[in-house]
């Protein structure tokens, strides 16, 4: 079992999970290779939320692997641990500290030790000065870098987080519905965004919204009722008769 | 009356500041707080109680009176090594700081949050309070610790003993505010900040966040206990009372009203409490309660951000409206 993980990046097999009887996720198995951008999609209640909690120790699968770097166990640590491992999470509602400042809220999600000691005696150096300016110029807000968090456009905040992912440096980054609420312009940047992130990180996006699917241009899983239904190009899944029922009813 | 009043509240109104640390800060709403005031103040009181020594009414060299009068015939453990001024102050710190942290880690680490923790940090005062009302417990029952003698060989009730406490109390003051600050400006007073807004964000970037709740948690508790410590050398006594939930939710609606999420608040709305308090007490007495109660529920609903928050209004509605667009941000965030 663990052989098939080697060389992957996340490995998850045969993962189920169930809340008061009803299965949210069944039998889910996905691989996903290092340096891979993949998108899930899925129609409400198909378990896209859930995976993500599973594979960042919101919550603890009753069965199945899932495995990090082809050998670390995730489902034995939590949060914090898992986030330190190197995997990064963006909500689907952009949840970012709204009494902070833009620069705070970067500064705070930058690499490093986070011990509480260590936060109460730190310092900020001109390498994490730097890294904070070269972020905020990625996503286009050092103009508003002493603006209060709570005051940013919708579109904003979800850059915000998107900024604060990558300053945690994360080897896999999961992202969930990153273009909800967005105007077009903001949607096609995102996109742009994420495939320029995928060219050193893995990322996993969910997502909704099918134009934003096709400008990824990536390998596509779709999910339905807790487990994998389709695999393969946007266009592949798009014509596959199960796909076309799940989406258009029966 | 008009010597007692500061000296004794200014260990109150340090211990409260401290209420907001966790609090407006955290966001954890403790109800209890009073609990770690009066175990500080329970340690200074053994103290105090082993200095009276044959000076008490049944003269007896060890034993207190009440354990005397219970016909007790030696001193319990727990009271050993308490006429040592060095030993009992170390306990001042020390009993509250353990407590707090069994307390913190137990209930952080199973993620008991919000309403549910309130709740039970008011059931761990009251759970003391009726203990510490019980005469075997040997903490002198609902009588407490009083009849104090001497404070490290100086008469407890000369004007100049007086004076050195009352001014330990407003160094006390000042070193807690100190302390606060610096905890409030460093980073981690930022994640402290970052939890109490979006605390599943913060734990998913990787920060433990039971550590920081309990890192604050404990810190406070230790800080109100030197507090009690000061307030009982000051009043002469300590007893089950000053367990009494209903003081622990007084302090959080001084906290409340001053201000949460400032320093500075805390002293505000304990001032302005107080002398409402004085006043109601003496004009229509059955009426205080009633009349605290309203004002919290006005307070919250109407003024999130208490009379601190409601000065910064004025001063931003007075403020240029130009200016308000930018470069404000910095300013309201600090203030905010």
């Amino acid at each position: 079992m663990t052989d098939k993980a080697e060389g992957s990046l996340l490995y998850l097999d045969n993962v189920s999970v169930s809340f008061d009887g009803f299965r949210a996720i069944n039998r889910l198995s996905l691989v996903l290779e290092p340096g891979e951008m993949r998108a899930i999609i899925g129609p409400n209640g198909a378990g896209k939320t859930t995976m993500m909690d599973i594979i960042t120790g919101k919550t603890r699968p009753d069965a199945g692997d899932v495995l990090f770097d082809g050998s670390v166990d995730l489902t034995r640590l939590d949060e914090a641990a898992i986030a330190n491992l190197g995997i990064g999470r963006k909500f689907q509602k952009p949840t970012v500290f709204e009494s902070h400042s833009v620069e705070d809220n970067i500064a705070l999600a930058l690499k490093g030790r986070r011990g509480a000691f260590a936060a109460l005696f730190h310092r900020r150096s001109a390498i994490e000065q730097d890294r904070i300016d070269a972020l905020l110029a990625t996503i286009r807000l050092s103009d508003k870098r002493d603006l209060l968090a709570a005051r940013l456009s919708h579109g904003q905040k979800q850059w915000l987080e998107i900024g604060m992912l990558l300053a945690q440096e994360p080897r896999l980054l999961l992202i969930d519905e990153p273009a909800a609420g967005m105007t077009d312009a903001e949607t096609a940047e995102t996109a742009s965004l994420l495939k320029e992130i995928a060219k050193t990180q893995s990322v996993v996006v969910v997502e909704h919204d099918m134009t934003f699917v096709r400008a990824l241009g990536v390998k596509v899983t779709v999910l339905h009722e807790g487990s994998v239904l389709a695999e393969g190009s946007l266009d592949a899944v798009s014509a596959n008769p199960k796909v076309i029922e799940v989406y258009l009813g029966r | 009356m008009s010597f007692t009043c500061p000296p004794t509240n200014s260990p109150f109104a340090a211990s409260i500041s401290l209420v907001d640390l966790v609090w407006g800060y955290c966001g954890i709403l403790s109800l209890g707080h009073g609990a770690f005031f009066a175990l500080g103040g329970y340690a200074m009181g053994m103290y105090l109680m082993r200095q009276i020594g044959t000076r008490g009414v049944y003269a007896d060299p060890v034993l207190p009176d009440f354990m005397v009068f219970l016909n007790w015939k030696e001193l319990p453990w727990f009271w050993q090594g308490f006429d040592m001024a060095w030993y009992a102050f170390l306990m001042v710190v020390l009993v509250p700081g353990v407590i707090a942290f069994l307390f913190g880690w137990l209930s952080f680490r199973s993620r008991v949050t919000g309403v549910y923790l309130s709740i039970i940090t008011q059931a761990l005062t009251y759970a003391l309070l009726l203990a510490f009302f019980r005469n075997d417990m040997g903490f002198g029952g609902n009588n407490g610790l009083t009849d104090f003698k001497d404070i490290l060989g100086f008469p407890i009730q000369a004007p100049g003993t007086r004076a050195v406490l009352f001014a330990a109390s407003a160094l006390m003051l000042a070193l807690g505010f100190v302390v606060a600050s610096a905890v409030v400006r460093s980073k981690l007073g930022k994640v402290l900040v970052a939890i109490r807004d979006a605390e599943s964000r913060t734990g998913f970037i990787g920060y433990r966040v039971e550590h920081y709740k309990l890192f604050v948690w404990t810190l406070s508790a230790v800080m109100a206990g030197i507090a009690g410590a000061l307030y009982v050398p000051q009043v002469g006594i300590i007893n089950p009372s000053e367990f009494d939930p209903a003081a622990s939710i007084e302090a959080v609606i001084w906290v409340a009203v001053g201000g949460r999420g400032t320093l500075i608040g805390p002293l505000i709305g304990a001032v302005a409490v107080n002398f409402g308090k004085t006043w109601f007490t003496g004009v229509l007495p059955e009426v205080w309660l009633y009349a605290l109660g309203t004002l919290f529920v006005v307070v919250t609903l109407f003024l999130p951000r208490g009379i601190v928050g409601l000065w910064g209004r004025v001063v931003t509605r007075r403020a240029a409206p130009a200016k308000e667009v930018d470069g404000s941000g910095r300013q309201a965030g600090e203030a905010a």
